[in-house]
């Protein structure tokens, strides 16, 4: 069974339909990059995974664990908000807009969780926090406030406050979006690294050259279906559906006339 | 960089400006007002030392007086301390109750802050002072309806643990306690439900998305985020609570400060040199309080750009 499987899951905002069956399988390991258009429902998705949003039908698994809702004889039960809370704890997430906590030093966040939900003694966590900072290149701005990190710096702290619970999966939410042009590589760098050791992710991103480096398979969503998934070399380099060659065209000329 | 080193004509100016030596703009208008603030203050000065209505020597005894000094510590001190705890805990409860998911708890702050805020203060502290009469027997707890439920039952005795007399609860020091406290709390909520809602949302997603349960979210990001924007709408509040002290006459509470103040001043016939006793002494109690106000602020407004904030400086006194 593969580590993230997502079958027919449809989710509506006021009778506005976002996502309309999406069917996805991420093995262990696995990179999948999410592209398509904005409103094509990507974030949503990724946001039904760790169940920031419910979703409306269809059902996600997460290493075998039904998402949000407990299966007693073929009958779905709700889970509590605690039981939810419980499920998230294995999934990391990193947010376009960062969303570190303003008030607490980069080291503060990323200690702050695993102490907090886990438990765990401060000194441990403080201890794994510096080799996650120092992992990220930021071990000298231990004691910084967010407000006094680049943008760039910002995402990769929120990257290890993420990784301090030790989660299974990663999900990234435009991780490169709201940073300036020159700051995307550093943020893009800790990510492939990431990549190269073995923690599945799922990454919503506009960033090709990423997507086709670093991807296992890349899934083209529009309009709230999967128009077309596979691997990069197939998907990005030779897309078969008419939508998916228009929005790559589009992202080039806008790439090359910016 | 270095193209437009380049583009600059070489054969320009061989001197290059210098630092500007400009004269600065005249501020005629400052100057006026100096002349007239001063003369305003000099005359206030003159005011002070030779009437003879003030009658310092007067004031400063009566500021001295063991039941005055007693009445400022106990009756607005203490009582504001007090109060505001109650307020403050009770205001960001009912806050959390109203912007909660659960239409009750919602619904019981929403009704809580309707009622005490309607009520005038020195009403409710009346009314505190009086409700002794609703409980004839003392206030008991236990068992709701048990006389009820044990006649049902064909049993008899009571299911009372302890019973507290209702005549010593509703009066003095704990009535004005409670009765301030509460109204505070009302208006305690609204300043908190404001600083709540001015947290980003995105801060509870992150708190969320990592596992924290719904309270340590509210506890640990939600509220101290809050806090930069309740603290200086609450500094005013105890400012304002500060002098609501004076309302605890109406419950009565004997041992406050004006109240003595008052009585050291009909005996000796001498009303005015009381009222400068009065203000002297909440003059004091305020600097004091803006002072700690300044603390907090800094405490709470860390991470938010780089330098502390300015000194707090609360729009005037505030709504009493």
């Amino acid at each position: 069974m593969p580590l993230v499987h997502a079958v027919n899951v449809t989710k509506s905002f006021h009778h506005n339909e976002v996502l309309k069956g999406i069917d996805l399988d991420v093995d262990r390991g696995q990179v999948v990059c999410l592209l398509g258009p904005s409103g094509s429902g990507k974030t949503t998705f990724l946001r039904c995974i760790n169940q920031l949003e419910t979703i409306d039908g269809g059902r996600i698994w997460v290493d075998d664990e039904l998402m949000g809702y407990a299966d007693r004889d073929g009958k779905l039960y709700r889970l509590k908000n605690k039981e939810i809370a419980a499920q998230r704890r294995e999934i990391g997430m990193v947010f376009q807009r960062f969303n570190l906590f303003p008030h607490k030093t980069a080291l503060e966040n990323i200690v702050e969780a695993p102490t907090q939900v886990k438990g765990e003694p401060r000194k441990t966590a403080r201890e794994r926090a510096m080799k996650l900072l120092d992992r990220v290149g930021l071990a000298d701005r231990c004691n910084a406030y967010p407000a006094q990190l680049s943008g760039g710096q910002q995402q990769r702290v929120a990257i290890a406050r993420a990784l301090a619970m030790q989660p299974k999966l990663m999900l990234f939410d435009e991780p490169t979006s709201a940073l300036d042009p020159e700051l995307v590589g550093e943020v893009l760098a800790v990510m492939r690294e990431l990549a190269l050791d073995g923690m599945t992710m799922i990454v919503v991103t506009h960033e090709m050259s990423f997507a086709r480096e670093v991807a296992d398979t890349v899934v083209f969503m529009d309009g709230g279906v999967v128009v077309e998934a596979g691997p990069p070399k197939d998907v990005i380099s030779n897309p078969q559906h008419s939508r998916t060659q228009a929005f790559l065209s589009r992202l080039r000329s806008e790439h090359e006339h910016p | 960089m270095s193209t437009e080193a380049e583009a600059r004509p070489a054969d320009a100016a061989p001197e290059r400006p210098g630092a500007i030596n400009a004269v600065p703009v005249r501020h005629p208008g400052r100057w006026v007002a100096i002349v007239v603030i001063v003369v305003l203050v000099a005359m206030l000065v003159h005011l002070l030392v030779t009437n003879k209505a003030f009658d310092w020597k007067f004031v400063f005894e009566a500021m001295n007086q063991q039941p005055v000094i007693n009445g400022f510590l106990k009756g607005t001190l203490l009582v504001t301390v007090l109060s505001m705890i109650v307020g403050v805990g009770g205001g960001v409860l009912l806050a959390v109750m109203r912007l909660s998911d659960n239409p009750i708890l919602s619904g019981v702050a929403w009704v809580f802050t309707w009622f005490f805020r309607s009520i005038p203060r020195y009403i409710l502290l009346f009314t505190m002072g009086t409700l002794g009469i609703l409980f004839p027997q003392g206030i008991a707890f236990g068992v709701p309806f048990d006389w009820k439920i044990i006649d049902w039952l064909g049993m008899s005795g009571d299911w009372r643990f302890f019973t507290l007399d209702a005549n010593q609860v509703f009066t003095g020091l704990v009535a004005g306690v409670i009765g301030l406290g509460l109204s505070e709390a009302a208006y305690m909520a609204e300043i908190a439900r404001a600083g709540i809602m001015s947290v980003d949302p995105g801060q509870a997603e992150a708190a969320e998305a990592l596992g924290m349960s719904r309270g340590k979210v509210m506890r640990r990001v939600v509220l101290p985020q809050a806090m930069r924007v309740i603290v200086p709408p609450t500094g005013n509040e105890t400012i304002a609570m500060l002098k609501d002290t004076s309302l605890l006459l109406a419950v009565p509470v004997i041992g406050e400060l004006f109240y003595q103040l008052q009585s050291i001043g009909s005996n000796f016939y001498k009303t005015f040199p009381i009222a400068v006793a009065a203000t002297l002494f909440y003059l004091l109690a305020t600097s004091v309080l803006m002072v700690g106000q300044y603390f907090l602020e800094r405490h709470f407004g860390r991470g938010f750009g780089n330098k502390a904030p300015r000194a707090a400086r609360p729009a005037g006194a505030g709504g009493a």
